[in-house]
């Protein structure tokens, strides 16, 4: 009885993905799919809280009053990026909090690319360009993702990462039409952060242990290497516009298939990164952990007076 | 006259300038993502309220400056905002009842301005006051959170009110620049300010249960151009970009 039941669950579950029905939180889902898109959306949103520390950096050093207005605004959208993949995953059953203590703790992880530094003025249109715009890659067929309320989380938060990516693409417009001094920054920046970038796609497909289960959930639609592909082949020519060089001698135009082919990544590197000895590694997790510990008493005092308030209430 | 416009907006400007340049160095460092989010949200409208009056202060100038260079090319003594103002964050408590003080100033100072014979000042105070509604809604939520909250905070914002109460009759500060333009319906006689700013600052504080500070001892100097010791590397910072590369295009 207990099986048959099982087994009903799980053919409805299937079929709902077969026919691009969503899932929603109180719907019943296996409980290695659960788990995966905990990993996935939590992963997700650290990246959008981490990644508000390198472009932080230099929120007090804009340029001028547009710069600091537009970089304010832009990391202020990435603590809302951060809000509602949090509120999606909680619909999951697990909470913020712990999850927040998982990233601390190094269990759960948030994209390499923010363990490197942003050094020069010009890394704020790198990272607009590059890294917003490797995030739409991988984000734009989420907002397809067979998991309703993260689906729904990744169409409004792709809105704004390409708003973004153009932002950080104008930056880099601005300096290669400025000064030698300020083309030579943007070049710096752009060499600094592409391989980077292109890692942003996880690993190759050979390599990746979840692509294909997360293909078969409708969780995601395209491998690693496929969204790599995109991303380089529409980077190229905007680089190139611009009069950009991609730091990559191996970067050619392939007929055939009709794509970039591009040199090899540094594997080596990427796995530095992740497992914590990349260059600010040690830093984002302690500057996390320090506002954690030192908004403790603030998130007390809300709690103690809120609890007041309704004793006051009620009495 | 033209002087003393172009004064009396520049010490308006400063104030959201500075306060907004100090509110955003918070940005990935809040007690929760929510006041990340609400704090980057403050320190937006004030640096937008800065930019409209720097841009006016600019054009009644009208020597050739824009409002980056007013931004961005002073010398220390050249900003006019008060010392309060740039107090640095210290905890969250030190951030909010700056905020605070400032906001309770602030809305019966643009409540006033809107009427302005200024067009273009009561247009700018118009636009900010509703802003500055929410900022003083959020910051009196706080006040009374951690007045009334834990003992910990109530510590915390009393020795934030302590550090900080000083600072607050400097809002007030007027000279000949105010008196010119007060006779011309232009600016505010911050005197008349002054039971609307305590009558909030009471209520928040009573329903917060606390209360200000015995020592009635008062500082101030920004006004005219004096401030405190840490405003050099607040300045130094700011002004890094524009000194380092001068005359570019960003
Ligand atoms: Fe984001
Ligand atoms: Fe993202
Ligand atoms: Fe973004």
């Amino acid at each position: 009885m207990k099986e048959q039941n099982l087994a009903d669950l799980e053919a409805s579950f299937n079929e709902k993905l077969k026919q691009d029905i969503r899932i929603e939180p109180k719907d019943w889902m296996p409980d290695a799919y659960r788990k995966t898109l905990i990993r996935q959306i939590s992963q997700h949103a650290h990246s959008e809280i981490v990644g508000m520390l390198p472009e932080g950096n230099w929120i007090t050093r804009a340029p001028n009053l547009r710069r600091k207005a537009v970089l304010l605004a832009k990391v202020q959208d990435e603590a809302g990026h951060g809000q509602y993949l949090y509120s999606a995953m909680e619909t999951l059953g697990f909470s913020r909090e712990q999850s927040i203590d998982d990233m601390h703790t190094g269990k759960a992880k948030y994209s390499s690319i923010f363990n490197y530094p942003t050094l020069t003025w010009a890394d704020m249109g790198a990272v607009g360009w590059l890294v917003d715009g490797a995030a739409i890659m991988n984000q734009v067929p989420l907002c397809r993702t067979s998991y309703g309320p993260y689906a729904r989380a990744m169409v409004r938060i792709c809105k704004e990462e390409s708003f973004h990516q153009r932002q950080g693409y104008e930056i880099m417009c601005t300096l290669m039409k400025g000064s030698e001094e300020q083309k030579a920054m943007a070049q710096d920046a752009l060499n600094r952060f592409w391989w980077p970038a292109l890692m942003m796609f996880g690993p190759s497909d050979a390599e990746s242990t979840h692509t294909q289960q997360s293909i078969d959930w409708k969780i995601k639609r395209h491998t690693n290497d496929e969204l790599r592909q995109m991303f380089v082949d529409a980077s190229v020519p905007q680089a190139e516009l611009i009069g950009l060089t991609l730091p990559d001698k191996d970067l050619k135009w392939n007929e055939e298939r009709g794509h970039y082919d591009f040199g090899a990544i540094d594997w080596e590197e990427f796995k530095q990164v992740v497992s914590g000895n990349g260059p600010c590694n040690a830093e984002r997790i302690a500057t996390r952990l320090k506002a954690k510990e030192d908004g403790l008493w603030v998130r007390e005092a809300a709690m103690a007076h809120a609890e007041k308030k309704k004793a006051k209430k009620a009495s | 006259m033209k002087n003393n416009l172009f004064t009396y907006t520049l010490r308006i400007a400063d104030d959201s300038l500075i306060l907004g340049q100090r509110l955003s160095e918070w940005c990935g460092h809040g007690p929760i993502i929510e006041e990340d989010i609400a704090l980057s949200n403050i320190a937006l409208d004030l640096i937008g309220q800065a930019t409209n009056l720097l841009e006016y202060a600019a054009q009644v100038e009208d020597k050739g400056r824009t409002a980056d260079d007013l931004a961005f090319l002073r010398f220390e003594h050249q900003y006019l905002n008060t010392q309060l103002i740039e107090q640095k964050n210290g905890d969250f408590a030190v951030t909010i009842v700056r905020q605070w003080i400032f906001d309770t100033f602030r809305l019966p100072f643009y409540e006033a301005l809107q009427h302005s014979a200024d067009k273009q000042l009561a247009a700018i105070a118009e636009k900010s006051l509703k802003e500055t509604k929410y900022h003083w809604k959020h910051s009196s939520e706080w006040i009374i959170r951690m007045g009334d909250g834990t003992e910990e905070s109530n510590k915390r914002v009393n020795d934030a009110l302590i550090l900080l109460w000083k600072f607050s009759d400097e809002l007030f500060y007027m000279d000949d620049v105010d008196q010119a333009l007060i006779s011309q319906g232009i600016a505010i006689d911050l005197e008349t300010l002054r039971p609307a700013f305590n009558e909030r600052i009471q209520f928040v504080l009573q329903e917060a249960t606390l209360q200000l500070p015995d020592s009635k001892w008062k500082l101030s100097g920004g006004r005219q151009g004096r401030h405190t010791e840490h405003f050099g590397h607040l300045i130094a910072e700011m002004q890094y970009m524009q000194r380092a590369y001068p005359n570019m295009e960003w």
